[in-house]
């Protein structure tokens, strides 16, 4: 007999709840704090494949840091303080930045909220040398590496003391002396170039490693996959990092991955040890950030690591979130405030108070302001100092040529 | 032993560069064990060692890709993409990345890479072994863009490439890998070693990016070619006695302007051949620069040869392929006008 035939179909990944309805993150798995095995740093991928399927936390509910990550993390009481400070310095920025945004000081401004604790500690992992080849959304590695913020400031603004000249849109900055690659709009294309930086300090026998930094919405580009393909043939020291902070733009992290896995479970097909960590745990990305910069140091290879996070603010001061997910649904996360729960570990350590808290965001802000004006003395979007429009023309090449010569003189410069 | 042809200038300029800066790395697909499906690097594995010269995964995004980030680190990758007709994975990475890195972070971040090329047609490559997609090059600001037209300065000029300290395009018309081509696909083909520029010198000399050569001096109109079509415009030119001034660009961006405006206000006429079609091909950038800056001189329109606006085809090659008699043609054309 002839089977029932249906007509072909395709599935289309959606998120579980659109705006209007109750968020919903029963789908999100959550191992409770210190389940989850610490394998030796020289572990074949093929032998860890249960990392990149559970997730690394070190902080439980009651703030205290538990299990095997937790009792290796190698770090003081000061770093645990000083990682506290860097994220509620990014967050104040952050907000001041915003405000300048709706304030018509600069055209555009991108937040982190909610994603602190991955680039505020993750640059505990590197040394000086290294470099990161951060996406639009990694600051605190500028923050945490001590760059100054009216600097940050002045390319938001990009007014005259904008190390980029004005050339670049707002948060894109670049510093060679930080680690800190320069940002690109164009998606994904960093990722590989990690990876060539990286053979780059292997071929000339150094001891740097790379950074490589995605979203969960860009490891859908042909870059991701390069930079899979080359890390892994080449045994590259550079650190893979995927932070899924759960929407690109508007879509939901599912699409990118056609709603199957994990992130992390990429790299287990090229051969790539994965981690998959709680981005909201400032001491499990530490832990993990370690972990896989000490592979790299080791010339075992590269490693690729997932950050689960959520983007609680929208994608950029372009961007309404309301349009297309439940208001209320960062609050619903439950991984929730990175800030906080580091906070409450050091309360519960004895470290931090209430009090405290309260006096150094006072402090916090107050820096921020200052730095503020500082920048804002020189100028903003529209008013001040701005790059001469001369230097339009120049660092196209190392040397102007002729035919831009003449277009200098022609604008009047 | 001096190199006799374009391959061997090529390999012999990539070795003195391997030789002298221990920075150079030298990577693509098939380009180390095996040296290069065009011969190219062959050997060069061998004597300098694989962390110098070296095989890579066929990811024409992840080799431009690698060679920024290598670049951006303090090396000199010099790479190859197998053909021209391949490099549009790598098209944003070399406009988005490579092209614009060092303006985005005024000068904090430099890419100075070569990426060669095997370029152009004439051998039955069809339509992915034979495109000329300079003009999606000279397009792009912060690139510069290279294409040699015999042994002596295709060792020069990438040579040069090497040292140059921004990102280069260098493209190989394979066409003339082993010889001289004049675009006479009937006749038998001479080697190298019997033409003037076919013996490129041993050791280490430059042939400077950004300076046209006047392969025939003339007085009755302006050739502008670069490539094959140099050997091209020089037999169309031979053949009708037509006293032309034949100038090979060599360096297509930046460009010599000033060695085509003397020779156009000098001859008054003027004709631009390139193998790549013609609708917004580099030929236009040429036939614009000439009206604005030779406007008086000019005792004609200037004429522009070209491919036909349609993919390269495989069976009608030589139909397509911009010969010395569609030369010929034009050049009698701009000459009948008083």
């Amino acid at each position: 007999m002839k089977p029932v035939e249906r007509p072909l179909e395709l599935f289309f990944a959606e998120p579980a709840v659109r705006p209007g309805a109750e968020p919903d993150f029963s789908g999100l798995d959550l191992p409770a704090a210190g389940s989850l095995r610490r394998p030796p740093v020289d572990s074949p991928a093929e032998e860890m494949r249960d990392m990149a399927f559970g997730l690394i936390r070190l902080l439980d509910d009651d703030g205290q840091a538990v299990g095997p990550w937790a009792d290796t993390l190698d770090l003081d009481d000061a770093a645990r303080m000083s990682g506290l400070r860097h994220m509620m310095t990014l967050r104040a920025y952050d907000a001041r930045m915003l405000l300048a945004q709706r304030q018509q000081k600069t055209s555009f401004y991108m937040q982190h909220l909610g994603e602190e604790a991955i680039s505020c500690a993750f640059h505990l992992a590197l040394r000086s040398g290294d470099m990161n080849f951060p996406t639009y959304r990694q600051a605190g590695l500028l923050i945490a590496s001590g760059y100054p913020m009216a600097t940050m400031m002045c390319q938001v603004y990009g007014n005259d003391g904008d190390p980029v000249r004005g050339r670049q849109l707002p948060v894109f900055y670049s510093s060679k002396s930080h680690g800190f690659f320069s940002i690109s709009g164009n998606l994904g294309t960093q990722y590989v170039q990690a990876v060539g930086w990286a053979m780059g300090s292997a071929l000339s026998g150094d001891d740097k490693i790379a950074a490589a930094w995605i979203g969960d919405g860009s490891t859908a580009e042909s870059d991701f996959h390069a930079a899979l393909v080359f890390a892994s043939g080449y045994r590259v020291p550079v650190v893979l990092n995927i932070v899924n902070n759960q929407w690109a733009i508007s879509t939901f992290q599912g699409l990118a991955r056609g709603g199957a896995g994990t992130f992390a479970a990429r790299g287990l097909g090229f051969g790539i040890p994965a981690l998959r960590v709680d981005g909201n745990d400032y001491l499990a990305v530490v832990a993990a950030a370690r972990w896989a910069s000490e592979r790299a140091r080791r010339s075992l290879g590269p490693t690729l690591i997932e950050y689960v996070t959520y983007r609680v603010a929208g994608h950029s001061t372009s961007d309404d979130p309301s349009a297309y997910r439940p208001s209320g649904e960062s609050a619903c996360w439950p991984l929730g405030d990175p800030l906080m729960r580091l906070k409450q570990h050091l309360i519960a350590r004895g470290l931090w108070s209430e009090d405290r808290h309260v006096q150094a965001e006072a402090e916090i802000m107050g820096e921020v302001q200052a730095a503020q004006k500082e920048a804002e003395q020189i100028g903003t979007l529209h008013s001040g100092r701005r790059p001469s429009p001369a230097e339009m023309f120049n660092d196209v090449y190392a040397e102007m040529p002729p035919h831009l010569r003449r277009q200098r003189q022609l604008a009047g410069y | 032993m001096p190199a006799t042809t374009m391959i061997d200038a090529i390999r012999d300029a990539l070795d003195v560069a391997l030789t002298d800066d221990p920075t150079v790395t030298v990577f693509g697909q098939d380009v180390g064990y095996f040296g290069g499906v065009f011969r190219c690097t062959a050997g060069l594995q061998k004597k300098h060692g694989i962390d110098r010269c070296f095989d890579t995964p066929i990811s024409e995004l992840g080799i431009v890709g690698v060679a920024i980030g290598m670049a951006a680190y303090g090396r000199k990758p010099v790479v190859e993409i197998q053909f021209a007709d391949y490099m549009y994975p790598a098209y944003d990475q070399i406009v988005s990345e490579a092209a614009r890195l060092r303006y985005r972070t005024a000068g904090e971040f430099t890419c100075p890479i070569v990426i060669r090329m095997p370029t152009g047609g004439g051998i039955f490559g069809a339509q992915t072994h034979s495109q000329s997609p300079e003009a999606l090059f000279t397009h792009v600001t912060g690139l510069k863009v290279v294409m040699p037209s015999n042994p002596i300065d295709a060792k020069g000029l990438l040579l040069s490439a090497i040292d140059d300290p921004d990102p280069v395009i260098f493209l190989e018309p394979k066409r003339l890998y082993n010889g001289p081509f004049d675009g006479h696909h009937d006749r038998p083909v001479s080697p190298w070693r019997t033409h003037p520029m076919g013996e490129a010198p041993l050791g280490r000399y430059l042939v400077p990016l950004g300076q046209a050569a006047i392969r025939r001096k003339g007085a009755a109109l302006t050739v502008l070619a670069y490539g094959t079509m140099v050997h091209v415009a020089l037999a169309a030119v031979e053949e009708t006695a037509i006293d032309a001034e034949v100038i090979d660009l060599r360096t297509l961006l930046p460009l010599d302007l000033e060695t085509i405006v003397a020779s156009v206000r000098k001859t008054g006429r003027c004709v631009v051949v390139h193998e790549a079609t013609l609708t917004s091909g580099f030929g236009a950038e040429l036939a614009a620069l000439v009206q604005a800056e030779c406007f008086w001189h000019l005792h004609a329109p200037v004429e522009r040869v070209a491919g036909w606006d349609t993919p390269y085809p495989h069976t009608n090659e030589w139909d397509y392929f911009p010969g010395p008699a569609r030369v010929a043609a034009a050049c009698r054309r701009v000459l009948e006008v008083q």
